[in-house]
């Protein structure tokens, strides 16, 4: 049933009905409004039997979550950007030691310079960690994912992470059918953890593995990452079958079948995405798009394939390697490397700029008359960039360039269009 | 913890055989039915003290458990030295996950036994002195305030010794570490700095909070058992010498325990919600040199020209944790052992 709800609501309500037995976290925008309604379900009863703590970093609330699922519960986690960061030894140690993990990713910035607002900088900054990593593009996908998510996770003792772009998703009220509870308990049967703690049958976890066997350790995760290429189309196909609407996936096709130029992206960037590509298309333009829903394990195949007939690619993602370029770029390059296709890596929306529609038919524009650079950082301002290179070249001591842009710029306000 | 003193035939050492001990009394280790947590065959060094710590604490929690026990371990030479891969000593459901994360866990493993109403399994956490009052310490601040159903132990050797003898906030002033080398005007580790966990926890207001040595290791295991009959956040800190990092014999690391306490330099107590109620009286009052003079850590203040004033200087520490903690008894009461009753 359709009800007009906020997405972190919709997220928190999907996350009780998985019936989590440990739910930890620390506050950080914008996942707040997730725990907070868990919370405050754990404390009316509503979501029982349940364990709802509250702790004092995000180092702690993924070492808790740890331990729970070590201890055989179901562990449920939210956080964003620093907070991802400052748990991140412990997010390696949740992969390392295969513990089915649910945790959202409300995507945020990274700082300095501090920046509370969207982008992908965070999840990419978790991309290596062993984490199995989905990208929500709407707030519905979001609600679907964590339920997939817990499944996924349990079936391959493996930590999962739903990423759900801060405020655009977490803070926006819209309707979304929160998924029945029974459906739910018909999908995701009672947690069976393949390891576990328990003093009747007394096992040691979390050895010191020397080099004798440490690769061979890390490629059996590999290979379980691998496993999810196989299982996650599989799941989906059941999850439709039970829902009644098709969400999950390795990753979506829009009009790609006759296309010649394909834009791939993560999130919820692809409705605007879509919205410019129609828009183009009336133009004649032969666009379509390609939505990647599983970031790691990376579908290569399955993005060769939904890329093979085009010409040019452009691959629109909110974040970058700083000296690199393009981290999503990169595996789609990886992915596509003996294909003969154009591809293009555009930044944007980084720190929550808006990508509007306008830029995006702009940028297709600027394909289809091949303008369109290798690297292109979507609606930056070079001429405030020019006046502090200028203020480098010039003065030794010249300042912290986050504030000298601000004062250029003659605002404080964060600046989202 | 009330306590019975019981006179016995003065032996000298202070120690008292099982033998001479109603059953009811005698240690958990005496008893064959012992649950060897941490079973021979791991790679601590000789004369390690915590491992001997580690095996008279956590059969203690077992007994007290009756069996029903989940141990969390921070990384540090207990977790290294036990758990080389495929091999472990230990015969406990036991889990490591990182350095700083023990007490959180922890928590989460208690959560999970509260959350399937297994109110029966209790949780113990342990830490080497790093992992306690250095990486540690946020999570285990977080799990004391919350009042956590963990008991955490702090197995304490002054320094970092996994990684090869360096200073930690437990390091006492004057200690020569491999980071607070014995050179220049003041040698070794500077006055003034570390941390006092065990008052630390205290201020938590936390239920139980005590410390013991590797010296009296009755006196350890009463204090488990004490621990484990409470419920809420509980923290034990354990001196154990390290041979190694401390440049004693191996031999000595009894000796060395029990110096530590004679001098005063390290206060032997309990405190219930932040209060102490009992002390473990020093026996024979000894000068720090005595202990000091047979570590190697130590040994620059030693020898010509030696340096008496840094050695007066940890005296003085030594005097006032004895006038602090009222650690000096009367005759009568110093010529009897305590045992718990």
């Amino acid at each position: 049933m359709l009800r007009q709800i906020e997405g972190s609501r919709a997220v928190a309500e999907t996350v009780a009905h998985c019936r989590p037995e440990v739910v930890c976290a620390y506050p950080i925008s914008p996942q707040t409004h997730i725990i907070e309604a868990i919370g405050a379900m754990v404390k009316e009863g509503s979501l029982a039997p349940c364990e709802f703590i509250n702790v004092e970093s995000e180092f702690a609330a993924m070492s808790v979550s740890i331990g729970a699922s070590a201890a055989g519960a179901r562990a449920y986690t939210a956080t964003a950007s620093q907070g991802l960061l400052f748990m991140m030894e412990a997010v390696y140690n949740a992969a390392g030691l295969g513990l089915p993990i649910v945790m959202t990713l409300a995507n945020r910035a990274i700082g300095a310079p501090i920046n509370i607002w969207n982008d992908h900088s965070d999840a990419m900054a978790a991309r290596d960690t062993g984490w199995i990593q989905l990208f929500a593009e709407t707030n519905q996908e979001a609600c679907d994912l964590h339920i997939l998510a817990f499944r996924l996770a349990e079936e391959l003792s493996l930590p999962v992470m739903v990423c759900m772009d801060g405020f655009i998703l977490t803070h926006a009220v819209e309707g979304i059918d929160v998924p029945e509870q029974s459906d739910v308990d018909s999908f995701l049967p009672v947690y069976e953890p393949r390891q576990v703690l328990d003093p009747a049958d007394p096992i040691s976890i979390g050895a010191m593995v020397g080099p004798e066997a440490f690769t061979e350790v890390r490629y059996l995760s590999h290979l379980r990452q691998l496993d999810a290429l196989e299982l996650i189309p599989t799941l989906a196909s059941e999850f439709a079958s039970t829902f009644g609407r098709e969400s999950g996936g390795l990753l979506h096709t829009y009009r790609t079948d006759d296309a010649t130029t394909i834009v791939v992206a993560l999130g919820s960037v692809l409705g605007t995405i879509k919205d410019a590509v129609d828009r183009r298309r009336e133009l004649g333009d032969r666009v379509g798009v390609v939505g990647i829903t599983t970031f790691r394990p990376f579908p290569f195949d399955d993005v060769r394939d939904a890329l093979s007939h085009a010409q040019k690619v452009i691959v629109m993602e909110k974040a970058f390697s700083v000296g690199y370029g393009g981290v999503l770029s990169a595996d789609v390059a990886s992915a596509t490397h003996d294909a003969t296709i154009s591809l293009h890596s555009v930044v944007a929306g980084l720190g929550g700029r808006a990508i509007t529609q306008q830029s995006i038919e702009e940028l297709l524009d600027d394909t289809a008359h091949d303008r369109l650079r290798p690297v292109t950082f979507l609606d930056l301002d070079l001429g405030i960039v020019d006046l502090e290179r200028a203020r480098i070249g010039s003065v030794r001591r010249s300042g912290p360039s986050a504030e000298n842009v601000l004062s250029d710029l003659g605002t404080v306000a964060s600046r989202i269009g | 913890m009330s306590r019975q003193p019981v006179h016995f035939y003065q032996v000298g050492s202070f120690a008292v055989g099982n033998r001479l001990l109603d059953d009811e009394d005698r240690t958990v280790q005496s008893d064959p039915g012992r649950s060897d947590s941490l079973d021979s065959g791991h790679r601590a060094c000789q004369g390690c003290g915590e491992a001997l710590g580690a095996r008279y604490a956590l059969d203690a929690a077992m007994r007290a458990t009756n069996g029903q026990l989940i141990a969390v371990n921070a990384t540090g030479c207990l977790e290294v030295f036990s758990t080389p891969y495929p091999e472990t000593s230990w015969r406990i459901a036991w889990l490591h996950s990182l350095f700083g994360n023990a007490p959180a866990v922890a928590t989460g493993v208690a959560a999970a036994m509260k959350v399937k109403g297994l109110n029966d399994v209790r949780v113990v956490a342990q830490a080497g002195d790093g992992g306690t009052v250095d990486i540690g310490f946020g999570c285990l601040s977080g799990m004391f305030e919350r009042n956590d159903d963990v008991l955490f132990i702090c197995y304490d050797n002054e320094a970092y010794m996994n990684t090869g003898v360096q200073r930690s906030g437990a390091t006492p002033p004057a200690a020569r570490t491999a980071t607070t080398e014995a050179v220049g005007p003041q040698p070794g580790n500077v006055f003034g700095q570390g941390k006092d966990m065990p008052r630390l926890a205290m201020a938590h207001g936390i239920p139980y909070v005590a410390t013991a040595t590797v010296a009296d290791l009755h006196d350890l295991e009463n204090k488990v058992q004490r621990a484990m009959e409470m419920h809420g956040a509980r923290y034990l800190h354990v001196l154990v010498p390290c041979p190694l990092g401390w440049g004693s014999a191996s031999c000595d690391t009894i000796k060395v325990a029990r110096l530590a306490k004679e001098t005063g330099l390290f206060p032997v107590f309990e405190a219930e919600n932040g209060v102490v109620t009992n002390v473990s009286p020093i026996r024979h009052r000894t000068s720090v040199e005595s202990y000091l003079s047979i570590q190697k850590r130590f040994g620059h203040l030693f020898g010509t020209p030696g340096r008496p004033d840094i050695v007066a200087r940890i005296q003085a520490i030594a005097d006032h944790n004895i006038a602090h903690y009222g650690l000096l008894v009367d005759e009568e009461r110093d010529a009897t052992l305590e045992v718990s009753a």
